[in-house]
This record gives structure tokens, sequence and C-alpha cells, in this order.
């Protein structure tokens, strides 16, 4: 978008944060405008133009909006502002820091800079003079919250540069010059730590992007163990309300093994993201031991917030973490619920009166979706060096019914699916994940299984396949049981059934809200994993049903007392005797 | 609200449908307020200078030439002390023949707290009541509804928990609320003396349905009111939601709005999470905390009201009637409140997280066991006793007559399950086993 002077209009019509503007002059699809308000301005991005009206969806109230406002176009699209001092900010779903806001209630209008200005950071350079430089290079690094930040050739900057000067190690502001880079023609580009991107595009400053490989560990036994996902790898949680959605995304960003932590909160609950808030500074990072909060960058746009922010949200995480990968860091990014802003787009595109495809969504909603799990993966930068977005949203079926087109196009998209199951929840069998119609597709992937192999054991694919058919026999057995009642069907149902209901118990199950069970590393796993099925394997003698439902009952009950001890704990031996007692007793 | 000397009138009105009028006007403000012919009206859409109204009473015998004029203001509330123990319209207009509030003017439906102003929702409210109480406690800055079906005592539950849950002011926001449910809360509050302590927005089944829209931004306005400013601990009654969104897709229908599920219009979400959302907790000690109705149609919580609702609210509280025992109880299995872990445990006594799972998993094994039974199979020796142990839960702890404290809710339970189990069926952590196993 070049264009020497901003192209302006008027307000022609109002329908809630739809407005119209009558343009003169040029202006590009999704450019970012304000409309002048009396108090303040409110920020609008284009997103339809038939002749010279133009269609923006302002990204807060329009109210006491009058037609004839002014409207300023700004030449460039919805950005954010990259450089370090985003981790542990609190973000709203246009980057605005939401601490630096005064006042209790948000005020429209009310803009705030993502950045520090003022801060100074401790700066060593990593380019050399003479270098040939492209976007995405690494010039140098700073620390932040430990991490390091690199600061690289701004992602816009096409072609080759070459590094003219770079300032030495030191402590400077971000908006300091810390590079100078000329181009082909030998015009001299100064770069400062801080550069924008347009949040609709993905950042592609990197060389090549494989199929992710790498075991991304949760510390969630029900992922980890049954369905994996991969770093740089994407997922989906379905689930009616109240099914643990969030919880269980909480749970992840908890303990899974990322560098770099992104949380959307996409019109979800003002409370759950307090909770972050609250709870982040507090915890530790098991693995750095450092907090938790450090890692952490939260895009807050709470349902009461503006609905075309709550699309912009989800976005503006993403971008943020294509910057975090570009450095080489692993970043984890969730989206709570990516249903709203579905839903946001749905309210949009009736509000423009388009064709409304299934359920009133707009027609393109797979392909939008689809785009968007496409900027997560696994990539190798053009050094040689690699960064991941593995990515998690979350799904809220109307009426818990999974055949709707906003899960139905995510599961085009993700590659995994742990499919929340009302009547696990309902029964308080938490993490609520279907262990049966859950599934990871990258226990397909050669590489993947390459790599579980060498890293967790010959013969665990065995053991995860064995698993989940045990499982599946067990709900089928369960399903006769119903059928035929406990008299009617030959013991060996009963056993089946309880093989499973002991790996749902032990290894499905796991309560997020305990200190020790809320995060299971995977030598625990498989530790676990390996004594329940050598349970599974072992003949008992049981004079009838209700005597083997004892004894499982018995030893579910101790394996979860071991799940509670912390790992080799004295208490976690104890219990894990006393199952060997109990077993020895029963076994012929 | 009277007019003006210098607003314009005008009296030209071109087309009108029976929610809406359209006409030609300047210098309009989207969401503001209008009088036309006597009735209150708002702007929903502006083009040009055509100007869409909606009319809240309906527009019936409006002529073309009717009085229009604009009040160059959204809805408003006038906000003080005074509000304390009075009755008001949708419109905030007094109904109880008193005089009007004097205060500060506010726009109702304002932007909402700053979500890093807010504090954790952390003051456990306590209501008597085990199904509740026990399995699913609630704090202050919580919101949650009541689900329940149309015949269910739930104006009745709600006006007791609103009483004993020792709120500072009861905000009351009635939507269609029949006039005996209207006068039964102000017999209520009234007979408690805390009258005083209540402020109520009525719409009752007598008024115009379209006008239900404003409740809850009068009630949430006199709230923050409260909260915010006089940092006090708000508790406010919105009954029942259900007529509030009807009255949403009535609006949307008439407006030619594509429908979403169940003819709801595709806001329906965002247009009550703009509500629930004002549920706060503020870090100065005041609160607002949200308890509504939902009403189902025969138990669905799949239609999309009850629905939303479920996605935007902090858990459930699920009315049942349980035939085994004839009580109204608060269904474990549909309910939940979320904000439970924040206080079970550390602000009750230890062992209640663990005594309320092992309680719930046993229950569910009863129904397990019901159905077993349903189909005409025999019950194994712990069938049984899991139907005993149900029965007995019910009455004397899920039962929406209840009015104990939490630790006889605890004891109570541990009695059930020493009455009617061995210690290892009921999987609980050994510490507490130990500890509350009483011999
Ligand atoms: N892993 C878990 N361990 C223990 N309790 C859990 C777990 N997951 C969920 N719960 C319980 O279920 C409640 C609801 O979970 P959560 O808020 O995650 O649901 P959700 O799917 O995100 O719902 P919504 O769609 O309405 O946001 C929690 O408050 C908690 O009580
Ligand atoms: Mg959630």
């Amino acid at each position: 978008m070049e264009r020497k002077n901003k192209t302006t209009g008027t307000v022609a019509g109002i329908i809630a944060n739809l407005v119209i503007v009558k343009v003169e002059g040029p202006v590009a699809q999704n450019e970012i405008g304000f409309i002048y308000h009396p108090e303040n301005k409110l920020m609008a991005e284009v997103i339809k133009i038939t002749g010279d009206n133009v269609y923006v969806q302002v990204f807060e109230s329009t109210r006491g909006l009058k037609i004839g406002a002014k409207v300023e176009f700004e030449n460039h699209l919805l950005e954010v502002t990259l450089g370090p001092g985003i981790l542990s900010r609190n973000y709203d779903g246009l980057q605005n820091d939401l601490d630096k806001m005064e006042g209790v209630f948000l005020k429209r209008g009310d803009y705030t800079d993502p950045l520090d200005r003022e801060k100074k950071w401790d700066w060593t350079p990593i380019a050399k003079k003479g270098d040939n430089v492209t976007a995405g290079a690494w010039l140098g690094e700073v620390p932040e919250n430990s991490m390091p930040h690199r600061i690289m050739v701004p992602f816009k900057m096409e072609g080759v540069y070459t590094v003219k000067n770079i300032v030495e190690a030191g402590s400077y502001i971000v908006d300091d010059v810390i590079a100078t880079v000329s181009d082909a023609e030998g015009n001299d580009i100064e770069l400062t730590m801080v550069q924008k991107w347009p949040v609709k595009m993905a950042i592609k400053a990197y060389d090549n992007k494989p199929r992710p490989f790498k075991l991304l560990e949760t510390g969630i036994r029900t992922m980890d163990t049954l369905n994996p996902i991969v770093e740089g790898g994407t997922g989906f949680i379905p689930g009616a309300f109240g099914t643990g959605k969030t919880v269980l995304q909480h749970a992840i960003s908890k303990y899974a093994e990322a560098d770099i932590v992104i949380i959307a909160a996409c019109g979800e609950r003002a409370n759950e993201v307090v909770e972050i808030f609250t709870e982040f500074p507090e915890l530790e990072d098991p693995r750095t031991g450092r907090k938790l909060i450090e890692r952490t960058t939260i895009i807050a746009n709470t349902s009461n917030m503006p609905v075309a922010a709550r699309e912009a949200s989800v976005y503006t995480a993403m971008t943020l973490g294509e910057y975090y990968r570009s450095m080489g860091l692993k970043v984890l990014l969730m989206a709570d619920s990516t249903s709203r802003w579905a839903q946001a787009l749905r309210e949009m595109s009736n509000r423009l009166e388009e064709l409304p495809g299934p359920d009133a969504y707009p027609m393109d909603l797979t392909a939008i979706i689809s785009s968007f799990y496409a900027r997560a993966g696994f990539v190798y930068l053009n050094n040689g060096k690699s960064g991941s977005i593995t990515f998690i949203g979350t799904v809220s079926p109307a009426g818990g019914n999974l055949k709707e087109p906003v899960t139905e196009s995510t599961r085009k998209a993700a590659r995994c699916f742990y499919g929340l199951n009302q009547d696990r929840a309902d029964s308080k069998r938490y993490p609520a994940i279907d262990p049966i119609d859950s599934y990871s597709k990258y226990l397909e992937y050669p590489e993947v299984r390459d790599y579980l192999t060498k890293h967790i054991g010959e013969g665990w694919l065995d053991k995860v396949a064995k698993t989940k058919n045990l499982l599946l026999r067990g709900r089928e057995a369960m399903e006769q049981i119903n059928i035929l009642g406990d008299d009617g069907v030959p013991m060996e149902f009963h056993e089946r059934f309880w093989n499973s209901e002991l790996i749902d118990g032990v290894i499905l199950q796991q309560d997020s809200f305990d200190d020790v069970d809320a995060n299971c590393p995977m030598p625990r796993q498989k530790y676990m994993l390996e004594k329940v099925l050598d349970i599974t394997d072992k003949k008992f003698a049981f004079e009838n049903f209700e005597d083997l439902s004892g004894f499982f009952k018995r030893l579910i009950n101790h394996f979860k007392q071991m799940n509670y001890a912390e790992w080799e704990s004295d208490k976690f031996k104890k219990y894990e005797a006393e199952l060997e007692e109990i077993m020895k007793e029963r076994l012929n | 609200m009277e007019t003006q000397a210098f607003q314009k009138i005008y009296t030209k009105i071109n087309n009108l449908t029976k929610a809406t009028i359209m006409l030609n006007a300047n210098n309009v403000g989207y969401d503001e307020m209008a009088m036309v012919h006597g009735r209150m009206g708002q702007v929903v859409k502006i083009m040009g200078d055509n100007v869409i109204l909606q009319i809240f009473g309906g527009t019936e015998g409006i002529p073309t030439n009717a009085e229009v004029v604009f009040l160059g203001h959204p809805p408003q509330l006038k906000v003080s002390d005074q509000l304390a123990g009075r009755f008001f319209n949708a419109f905030g207009d007094p109904i109880d023949g008193g005089p009007e509030v004097e205060g500060k003017i506010v726009d109702t439906g304002g932007p909402s707290v700053n979500p890093v102003r807010r504090a954790q929702p952390s003051q456990l409210i306590t209501t008597g009541i085990a199904g509740i109480d026990l399995n699913n406690s609630l704090v202050t800055g919580q919101k949650i509804p009541f689900f329940a079906d149309p015949d269910q005592p739930y104006n009745q539950v709600m006006a007791n928990v609103a009483l004993r849950a020792e709120a500072d002011k009861i905000i009351l926001g009635g939507m269609g609320l029949s006039n005996d449910d209207y006068l039964y809360f102000k017999n209520v509050f009234d007979n408690a003396g805390a009258l005083d302590r209540i402020v109520s927005f009525v719409n009752t089944t007598e008024d115009p349905p379209v006008e239900r829209l404003l409740i809850p931004d009068m009630a949430l306005t006199a709230a923050e009111y409260f909260a915010h400013e006089r940092q006090e601990k708000v508790l406010v009654l919105l009954t029942d939601m259900t007529l509030f969104a009807d009255a949403l897709s009535i609006v949307s229908n008439r407006m030619d709005q594509i429908p979403s599920k169940d003819s709801m219009p595709g806001s329906l979400y965002s247009d009550l999470a703009r509500i629930y959302e004002k549920a706060v907790q503020f870090p100065h000690g005041g609160s607002i905390t949200i308890i509504a109705v939902t009403t189902l149609n025969g138990g669905d919580i799949t239609h999309a009201i009850p629905d939303n609702t479920g996605y935007i609210t902090e858990g459930q509280l699920f009315l049942r009637m349980d035939s085994d025992v004839g009580k109204v109880i608060v269904d474990p299995f549909r309910s939940l409140s979320r904000l439970k872990q924040l206080v079970i445990g550390t602000q009750t006594r230890e062992d209640h997280p663990q005594v309320m799972n092992a309680a719930i998993r046993l229950y569910a094994d009863a129904a397990n066991a019901k159905t077993k039974q349903d189909n005409g199979f025999d019950l194994t020796d712990y069938d049984e006793r899991t139907i005993k142990f149900a029965k007995e839960y019910a009455v004397q702890l899920l039962a929406v007559d209840l009015n104990i404290d939490t630790e006889e809710m605890l004891d109570r339970t541990w009695q059930l399950f020493k009455d009617n189990f061995s210690r290892e069926e009921v999987v609980i952590r050994q510490e507490f086993v130990d500890k509350y196993w009483k011999q």
C-alpha cells in the first residue's frame, strides 16, 4: 500500500458495529481506519468495498455515532508490534496492553502501546558487519525473562541486505538503532528492535516446513500416552459446555514442554483470564524452575469485549507465535474458543447480508479455519535452527453436537482430535477426552513412530495400540453386560470390562487440581502404563464377578494413591508394595 | 422522561412494521432513545437520513404523523443510594408510587471491566443447600443460572438463596414475571425485613415483551453503582432469562435477520455474555454475583438458550424432581459450579473436594444400577447398596429444602459412606479416610 496521503471518508450508514463509509480516494481490503467520534477515535477494518461505499467493522461499540462522522484510513492492515517485552503481557485482541489502560472500566478508543519504550535491554550482536542478511535473519539478541529474544531483520524487507553497521553489546531501548543495513542499490536502512507485521498474513521467513516429528510432552497422560501431539502439530478439543476444555488447556499450558506459551482467550470468560493472571505468577515451570508467567503471553478478548476484535485476537496470537518461532523457540499456542471466533465471523457475515452457509455461518468457514491452522508447524529457519508453533484450539459445538460446521471444519484442519465426552464429564472422569473416538494422526507418521520408539522405548507403540484395544474391548464388554446383565455374560466379559476400567482409572483419569497428579512426565507415564498392562496380562482367580469387581476396585484405589504421591517417594513405594500384596493373594 | 425545548420534533414516519418505524431524520446517534407517540424507541439502524427505530411497546396504533422526539442519549438510569428499597419498570421509572430517584445519570449497558482490574472471585457464599454448598459451591463475583422446567419452584429457591447469601444489596431483574411471582418476591423480602436492601426492575407478563430487553442492563447498572462506587457485595437475580432471549428473537425476526439454531439470533452468545460478564469481583471488595433462571423446555439443555448460557456462565444449577424420593433436588450430574475449586478444601474443610466427588461417583453407580433394574436384571449386593445410598443422599443432602452448614453436610456424607460402603469402595485419599471415617 504505497499512498502519499491518507484517504478520508464520512460515515454514511450504521448497523451495530458495521459502518458504511463514503470514501474519497483509494482504500484496500482489510485496511485499518479510524472513525472520529466526539471524544475518541474508533478503530475499524475494511471488510467489503462496493464502489465508493466501504464497509468497515468497528472494533468498538458504535453507540452515539452519527452520520457524517469523519473517517481516516491508515494505509496499512491490522498490524501487531513486535519487539522484546511481549512476554508476561496481558493484551487485548488488538494487542493493546491492558495494564496500561487507565480506570477500572474499559474505555473505547483507548489504544495503548504493546511495548515498553523506556526499558533498557542487554543487547548482544549476532550478525557481523558485511554479513548478507534476509528477512528474519538474527541480528542480535536480548534476554527477555531469560529467554533469548532474537532481534531480526524485519519480515517485511524483501531481498538481500548487507550489514553495514551493528551496535556493540550494551544496553539499549527498543527504539535505538541497533543496525544499519544496505540494499542492493546501496540505500541504507536503519533498524531498531521493533518491527510491525499484518496479523492476517503468515510470517514465512523460514527455510522449510517439514512434517512435524518430535513429541511435545504435555504432562497429560491420555494425550501423551494414547494420542500424542507433536512439536509443531495441531490439535483441537471439542466439547459441550462444562466438559473441561478450559481446564485442560490451562493444564497443558502449565506443564507442556514449551519455551513460550501464548493463550488467546477468545470470547470466553474474564474470570478465566483472571485465573491465569493470578496463578501463573505463582506457579513454577517444572522444567526451568522459573515462574510460568515469564514464558506466557495472554491475549484476552473476553466475551463482553467487542465482537470484531474477537476475530482479530486469534490472528494477533498466531502472529506473536510466528514471531517467537522465527527466533528458534518452541511456541505453544492455545485458543479458547475458536467457535467464538467463528461466531464473530457469522455475526458480521449476517450483517453484510451475505448468502449464509450451514447454520448461518459464512460459506468460506472451512477455508478460513484451515488457513489459520496451517500457520502452525515446525520449521527450519534460514540459519539451520528450528522453531515451532504447536496449536491447540477448543471448539464449543452448539448443543454439544459434533456434527456442526465449526467442529466439522476444524476436523479437516487439525491433526489431533481430543473429543470431550459428556458422559465422562458427568461422571467426573476427567479429563473427559474420549479414549476411543479421539485420535492423533501423528501416530501414523513414520517419523513420529521412530521418534517415540527411540525416545520412549522399544515396543512402546505396541503398548499404546494394546491399551487402545483393551479400552475398546472393555467398552464392547460393557455394552454386552448392559444388554445381557451381569449374570448373562461369561466372566471373561467382566474381566475385559474391568481391565479397561483399570486403564481408565489409572491412566486416563488425571486430577488437574492435585499438585502431584496434575503433571505426569513421560517416564512416569511409561512406568504406570507398563504396570497396568502387566496386570491386564495376568490371570487371577475369582469366585464370581462381584469378587472380581471388588478386587479391581481395590487395585484402582491403590493405583490412584500412587498417582497422588510424589514420583518414587516413600509413599509411592508403599502403595506399590501393597499393590503387589493384593495381587499375590489372587494369582494362580 | 420529558422532552427538552431545543429538541426537534419529527412528524412524518415513512415505514411501519410490527416493531419498528422508519423516518427521515438528521443528527441522530446510534443506540439513541426516542419518544414515539408517547412510547419509547431506540435507534437500531441508520442509512443516510433514513433512521430505523425499534419501538419497545410495539407499533400498534402509531399513525404516520406521530410525533417523534430524539432524546440524545442511550438508555439511562439515575443511580444513588435512593434506589434501595424501590421498584422500577424496564425504563427505570418508579412503579411503587414513590418519588423519582435523584442521582447521577449513567448510560446503561456500558463498557466492561478491564480484565486486569478484576480480582479472582474468592469469597464463599453459603446457602444452606447441600446441592449448592457441598457439590456446587458459589463464590462472590460468579455468574450462574438455575436450569429448571417451568413447573419447578425456581423463584422460591432463588429467593431463599438470595436471603441467605448475606449480600449488601439484592437486585431483582424480573422479566416476564407473573404478577403472582412478583408479589411473592415482594412478600418474602418484606417478611425477611430485607426490603431496604432490595432494588427491583420488573417487567411483568402484562408489560410488552420487548421491554424486557432493557431489564438486565438496568439491574446491572444499579449493581455496578453499589458494587463499585459503594464497594458493596451485590447479588443480582435475573429471572427468567429464557423470556429475555425470546424477546431477542422476536426483535431479530422482525428485523429480518437470518436466524441460527432454534430461531435464535446468531448473536445470542454475545448478547447473553454481555450481561453475564458484568459479574465481577473488584479488588476493593465490592462484587457483583449473578444468579439467573433459565427455564427449559422439557429438560432440554441442548436448546440454544440454555446451551449458550452454559457456555457463558460459571456453571449451572439443575433443578429436577427426584421421583424416587418425591423432592426437588439439585441434580449432581448436570449441575456444576466452575469456581468451586477456588474455595473448596481451603475455605471449607480439607476433605470437601474428595468427599463431594466420591459421593457423586457413587450416585452415578446408583443410576447405572437403576438402569439395570429397569431392564429386569438382577442386582448385585453393591448395586443394592448404591441404590439405598442414592435415596438417602437425595433426601438428606440433595433436596432443595435443606438449610444446614457445610461441616454438617460433609459429616452426613461420611455417615452415608460408612452406612453403605467399605472404605475401599469410596476411593478417597487415605489421609482423609483415616481421619473422618468414624469408627
Ligand atoms: N481435569 C479436570 N480435573 C478436575 N476437574 C475438572 C477437570 N476438567 C474439568 N473439570 C471440572 O469441570 C468444570 C468445567 O471445566 P471447563 O471450565 O474446563 O469446561 P469448558 O469445557 O471449558 O466449558 P465452557 O465451554 O463452558 O467454557 C471445571 O470447573 C471443573 O470443575
Ligand atoms: Mg471453557
